[in-house]
């Protein structure tokens, strides 16, 4: 039987090569925090407070753009859905712990720490202490992701405005999308997304953050529906 | 208030983590609710990624020989290939500066 601080070190040791992305997305988000002219206080809080890097870029992108605070905390809700999906996966392993503990390892469920608890946990089904692993993964990337947007709000004072770092918010996120470019599936619903956006970017208050990925979900459920 | 959007957003993240953990039972997400959910960052995304290619500050398209468009064109076929996140954002930064600090000037 495997002790909770060794099932701890292995989450630990499963998600060290994603830091090889982790890192410098999270030296990105910094530095595009202090780019878009946000107090370096407010960047790292982002971190601290939200802790997703998509949504602190996106949240970060749209205030500075002029957006509402209901549409940036909005498009923050439609983006981390997807926690829905993870939560309820990993639920099945965390049934037995106390509730307080259940809202303690809530805050950690990142998308790397997921993908490799879930690999884990299916593989080692009588493990007497699933959620160690959990915590060891998304520990370590927490400490990851907020040593590396400091580093990223301090490199950011440096960087030279003629480089337009701004051209890496859209890198970044063809980046994590890129995975999936080989589902057409996927692709599909990329599209729909991407020319729904460019159609709807005059709506009002920026609007188009929310309502392309509605119009691309619909577009999903209904090509699901063909599917069968 | 960009301190309490922060804060609000913050909680409404925390929730998306916590609730199907702590507070909902999972069967009430559906099969088909999954399924759709597995499509977020495909649905997601891409509305960050074309408007942040296709338009300029100023909001308006850019024309079809903005550099910005080269170099998501690279980062893309880059990323197709690689599927390595790094390699994707460095390859379509470098190409993009290349060109607007060497072929522009």
């Amino acid at each position: 039987m495997l002790s909770k601080s060794k099932i701890f070190f292995k989450g630990t040791v499963a998600v060290l090569p994603h830091m090889l992305s982790v890192i410098p997305f999270g030296i990105i988000t910094g530095a595009i925090g202090v780019e878009l002219g946000f107090d370096p206080i407010l960047v790292y809080a982002t971190s601290l407070i939200i802790f997703g890097g998509a949504s602190q870029i996106i949240f970060m992108q749209l205030l500075s753009g002029g957006a509402s605070s209901l549409v940036a905390i909005t498009s923050v809700g439609v983006i981390n859905s997807r926690h829905l999906l993870y939560g309820a996966v990993l639920s099945e392993y965390l049934e037995k712990l106390s509730f307080i503990k259940k809202l303690f390892i809530s805050y950690f469920i990142v998308d790397q720490g997921f993908a490799e608890s879930n690999k884990y946990i299916k593989k080692n089904k009588n493990l007497s202490n699933p959620h160690y692993y959990i915590l060891g993964t998304g520990v370590t990337l927490w400490f990851c992701w907020q040593l590396s947007t400091i580093s990223g709000i301090i490199l950011g004072s440096f960087i030279p405005e003629e480089l337009c770092l701004k051209f890496a918010i859209p890198l970044t996120f063809l980046a994590i999308i890129v995975n999936d470019l080989r589902k057409l599936d996927h692709v599909f619903v990329m599209l729909v997304s991407g020319f729904a956006s460019l159609i709807l970017f005059d709506a009002p208050f920026k609007s188009y953050i929310i309502l392309s990925p509605i119009v691309a979900l619909i577009a999903a459920f209904i090509m699901l529906r063909l599917k069968k | 208030m960009t301190w309490f959007s922060i804060i609000v957003s913050g909680i409404v993240t925390y929730f998306s983590r916590m609730a199907m953990v702590a507070l909902i039972d999972r069967e009430m997400l559906g099969t088909k609710v999954k399924e759709v959910l597995n499509y977020v960052p495909a649905a997601v995304f891409p509305a960050i990624i074309f408007p942040g290619v296709f338009f300029n500050d100023f909001g308006s398209l850019v024309e079809i020989t903005d550099p910005k468009i080269y170099g998501a064109i690279v980062a893309l076929v880059v990323g197709f290939y690689s599927r390595n996140i790094i390699a994707t954002i460095i390859s379509g930064l470098l190409s993009y500066w290349f060109i607007i600090f060497f072929l522009l000037k």
